[in-house]
């Protein structure tokens, strides 16, 4: 095979899966007076960071509700159960850390 | 609900690519120096208190405008279909391409013309355009999905002869990828079992693991190219996040088993094979090994215990084990059958309760499904500290013998059983 001969080869990249736009919830307008939970993933001590944005709103915006909870599981299951509590019961969701 | 994401910087372009390929290219997210691991208070109100390692802005100023601001609309770029071939060019180009793409290990790769893939697509009585499976490097990055042709291009990058193709298809068909983009930088490992041993040369013997046999390198080398061509890429930083690496997945530990000195039944079968019957069985998460020489009379239980407590208590052992070593294990312990050793290593991985819980890997993986009510975690979490438990499941663990009985040397992998593949019905 020549050096400059210009050869025809495949290509050996598979193909890319389909996406499906999702769209994005309404932003609140404020967060006073509402409920903020804080999902921790159960990674990594990822519990110990959400401690302290708990502890950042306490200081810094006291008029925001807490709740921390972790999944039910690993963070790679999906927690309905979960989502369901913060849907009844709160107004935004922090969730960490992820990796 | 609008919701925040708090991730480590280093994963900045995997969110990305993640929320892109879950169709929600503009979730909210701020970022945290990594790691979050083993850090104090102090130094993680730090982390909350400080600026956004990617943005330079203040983390909780990103949480709060995550929440509150109205977000721009973003453009969701369709991924273009994969074209068959590449823009024609001299071999040197081609060559600089697909490493500049990178398509290849870094190492030099056969270019696949149409005529070498059709050797190999000869090999087959599937269509090319038959589907062979889908893949992705980790949950969530999206599946993509590919041909026997797709699978046959990557087999003549790694050199493999057509003779080899219905065992590399075997190896796609699995859906297993070879290069999955744990930080933990795990490999894969593929064990053959059956007549096609013979058929394609494949070793068993001296040096069955190492690169001394062309059907296993290539083979084992083509798995690991057409996982990350075929799954989208393995790109440090983007679709590889292992942190360190990890040299097992040049060659993807490929061989096979030595059914012929064993003096057990071989790995297929165990899997409901037939003897006659050719398959490929993959393994994942090998990332910790321990080895050793024989089995000594009077400490050989203790000796096979340490060697045990070496293999990460997430990843289940799979004892690689010498002829000369297997027929020990029968000489020292009675274990005339894989299952009869099974039990006993079942029984002899075992460690404190409390050290036990406390691995980082445990923390991660385990703890939570124990908490969640998941057997047999939840038992595992009731023992008392300085309780003894087993380490791993029993139905985990495996046994393969491979080596040529230069001398009794063994290893323990850890390594995760995921399937065996009939490699007869890709012929």
């Amino acid at each position: 095979m020549a050096g400059g001969e210009k050869l025809s080869v495949l290509n050996p990249v598979g193909y890319p899966p389909k996406v499906s736009r999702k769209a994005l919830a309404p932003r609140l307008e404020g967060l006073d007076g509402k409920t903020v939970y804080l999902v921790d993933a159960r990674f990594d001590d990822s519990i110990e960071l959400l401690r302290q944005v708990q502890a950042w709103f306490a200081r810094h915006l006291p008029s925001v509700s807490t709740k921390l909870v972790s999944l039910s599981s690993v963070y790679h299951r999906d927690d309905p159960k979960t989502w369901e509590e913060i849907k009844a019961n709160g107004d935004a969701a922090i969730i960490g850390v992820g990796h | 609900m609008p919701t925040v994401a708090l991730h480590t910087h280093v994963f900045h372009r995997v969110v990305a690519s993640v929320t892109r390929m879950a169709g929600l290219p503009e979730a909210r997210r701020a970022f945290v120096p990594q790691p979050v691991m083993g850090k104090s208070a102090a130094e993680l109100r730090a982390y909350v208190e400080g600026a956004d390692p990617i943005t330079g802005r203040p983390v909780m100023q990103e949480v709060i405008e995550g929440l509150t601001a109205a977000v721009p609309p973003v453009t969701l770029d369709a991924l273009h279909t994969t074209p068959r071939l590449v823009e024609p060019d001299t071999e040197a180009s081609l060559q600089r391409l697909f490493l500049e793409n990178d398509w290849t290990d870094r190492l030099p790769i056969v270019l696949p013309t149409e005529e070498r893939v059709a050797a190999m697509l000869a090999r087959t009585s599937h269509r090319p355009d038959e589907v062979v499976g889908r893949m992705q490097p980790t949950a969530n990055r999206g599946l993509w999905e590919y041909t026997v042709e797709k699978v046959a291009v990557n087999a003549v990058m790694a050199g493999a002869r057509p003779e080899y193709f219905p065992v590399i298809l075997a190896l796609a068909a699995s859906q297993v990828t070879a290069r999955g983009s744990t930080s933990s930088s795990a490999a894969a490992m593929a064990v053959v079992n059956g007549p096609v041993r013979h058929e394609i040369g494949m070793n068993w013997g001296i040096g069955a693991l190492g690169p001394y046999n062309h059907a296993n390198a290539t083979i084992g080398r083509a798995y690991g190219l057409l996982s990350q061509n075929l799954q989208g890429g393995s790109v440090p930083g983007d679709t590889f996040m292992g942190s360190q690496g990890n040299g097992y997945t040049y060659g993807n530990l490929t061989f096979a088993e030595n059914e012929e000195r064993s003096p057990w039944e071989p790995f297929h079968v165990q899997r409901g094979f037939k003897p006659a019957d050719s398959t490929v069985s993959v393994f994942y998460g090998c990332r910790s090994t321990t080895f050793g020489l024989g089995l000594r009379e009077l400490h050989w239980r203790e000796h096979v215990r340490d060697m045990l407590r070496g293999i990460d208590a997430l990843t289940a052992p799979c004892l690689l084990l010498d002829p000369i070593t297997a027929r020990q294990f029968i000489d020292r312990g009675g274990f005339d059958t894989k299952e009869k050793l099974i039990d006993w290593l079942f029984e002899t991985a075992k460690m404190p309760a409390g050290e036990y819980w406390d691995l980082q890997l445990v923390q991660n993986y385990l703890y939570p499904r124990a908490t969640f009510g998941e057997e047999p975690y939840a038992s595992k979490l009731r023992a008392a500290p300085d309780e003894l438990i087993p380490i791993f499941n029993r139905d985990d663990i495996n046994v393969i013998v491979v080596g040529g009985e230069a001398n009794g040397y063994w290893q323990i992998m850890g390594a995760n059983y995921r399937r065996t593949v009939s490699v007869d019905e890709w012929r």
